[in-house]
């Protein structure tokens, strides 16, 4: 698949990661364009139901990122985002999901270039994942045909 | 018929065709003194019936001897004790039959501050498993054959959370042919695109009547994620796509405090394994967090909860 561009979302936090990825820009650094970018409060505000819903919506691939451990704005956003996304994580690739296709990371505001690479490497998996058709062969009949 | 109005009791002493342990004897007691005392205004419990065992609210203390206990006796009470089930907590303060597993599930809601250990009198009864179906006219005896999976290995089989506690201690419940563990194990040796076209196709019988919602005792939103309309989260129409949603979620929102009562999958009327998912969660918290869902209410879930040293490799 040559002509294959990832739709990859990224649901990221206000503090750290969204910061961090304006650091990228702002320092002009080179990295793949397939992500969208949702900021949050705090990634204790993603629900792993937005991770769902992205999918729904004809991503390919997610990311999630937030601020370091010991580094909350909110003090313990992170940890209640970490346990639950490890649950998440591990249940979604029970259900058959390649865990590929979702990427967890923290990012602080210092990190642009780590920011790249973990865009980098989301956009290199999901590209040699292939589209997510899977999950869009789940759709209602009249909407596959629309 | 008076079959009817006292379940299937007969006479001579006998439930649905079983002699009344001395066990049971002593659980219709016990809520006999309840009730006449009035220090509960209702026992819900187990009664004999044509089909099996199903659930009795008993309000009359003369009517206690419609109470029973054996493998039949499935059910889940403490969703009644669900607070979104406002008109049962109409009838006054409650008595209560639980089985270990059902004590596990009022610790639940004591956990979460949605009941007060005050407002329920428990009656724990020693459990050697029930059957996986129910509906038998007589009680039987456990076999390999027709135990509920989920009783093998049974860690609670006598209640401690509970106020009284009666029965003779139980034998081990048997094994089944194939354990719930073993069908997860079995499950994880196929690769990703078996087991998602395994998922895909349990969930694509889903018709969201939402049962396995209705009856979980520990389902206690007033307004379910999957009931709302703006936003729209989880698609409301039974379709492929919109199951997935709601099946993950339903088994999520249960991480770490399902008690694997085993209710949302008998009553799934199109036979959704959820108990594979359900004990996954099960597993998944234990291996990462230590976690074992027990009937102690003092002990924090997993979600919810932090380390500063929980595990990440999956975090870049």
């Amino acid at each position: 698949m040559s002509d294959f561009e990832p739709r990859i979302t990224a649901f990221v936090c206000n503090w750290c990661t969204y910061t961090g990825a304006d650091l990228a820009g702002t320092s002009r650094l080179h990295m793949a364009s397939n992500v969208r970018i949702i900021r949050l409060p705090c990634t204790g505000r993603i629900d792993p139901l937005f991770i769902i819903k992205a999918f729904e919506r004809g991503a390919d691939g997610v990311i999630v990122s937030g601020c370091h451990p010991a580094d909350c704005h909110y003090t313990s956003g992170n940890y209640h985002a970490r346990r639950r996304f490890a649950v998440f994580h591990d249940i979604m690739a029970f259900v058959g999901v390649d865990p590929r296709r979702m990427t967890f990371s923290w990012v602080s505001a210092s990190e642009g270039a780590k920011w790249r690479d973990v865009v980098d490497e989301a956009v290199a998996n999901v590209r040699e994942l292939g589209p997510f058709e899977a999950y869009r062969a789940l759709a209602p009949e009249a909407e596959r045909q629309a | 018929m008076s079959e009817t109005a006292t379940g299937a009791q007969t006479s001579d002493g006998t439930a649905g065709g079983a002699k009344v342990t001395a066990g049971v004897k002593e659980l219709r007691e016990i809520a006999r003194t309840l009730l006449a005392e009035g220090d509960v205004r209702v026992i819900i419990g187990w009664e004999a019936a044509r089909r099996g065992a199903r659930p009795v609210f008993v309000t009359d203390p003369a009517e206690a001897d419609r109470l029973i206990f054996d493998a039949r006796c499935v059910h889940n009470l403490v969703t009644y004790l669900n607070p979104r089930r406002d008109h049962v907590a109409e009838l006054g303060k409650i008595g209560l039959i639980v089985k270990g597993c059902d004590a596990k599930a009022v610790a639940g809601l004591l956990r979460e501050a949605q009941l007060t250990r005050e407002d329920v009198v428990l009656i724990g009864v020693r459990c050697g498993g029930v059957l996986e179906e129910n509906e038998m006219p007589a009680a039987v005896t456990l076999t390999p054959d027709n135990v509920a999976p989920r009783c093998y290995g049974c860690d609670i089989r006598e209640p401690a959370l509970v106020d009284h506690l009666v029965g003779e201690p139980q034998p081990e419940p048997p094994r089944p042919a194939q354990t719930i563990d073993e069908r997860i194990a079995a499950l994880e040796d196929k690769p990703l695109e078996e087991r998602w076209a395994f998922w895909t196709e349990q969930f694509s019988k889903c018709v969201r009547c939402y049962a396995c919602r209705q009856v979980c005792p520990l389902c206690v939103c007033e307004r379910c994620v999957a009931d709302k309309t703006r936003p729209q989260w989880i698609e409301p129409s039974p379709h492929a796509r919109g199951n997935l949603s709601w099946n993950i979620t339903r088994a999520l929102h249960l991480a770490g405090r399902c008690v694997g009562c085993g209710e949302c999958e008998r009553f799934c009327p199109v036979g959704i394994p959820l108990s594979l998912m359900n004990r996954k969660l099960q597993q998944i918290v234990a291996e990462r967090y230590g976690y074992t869902v027990g009937d102690d209410p003092e002990q924090a879930a997993p979600i919810g909860d932090y380390r500063l040293d929980d595990g990440q490799e999956f975090i870049k």
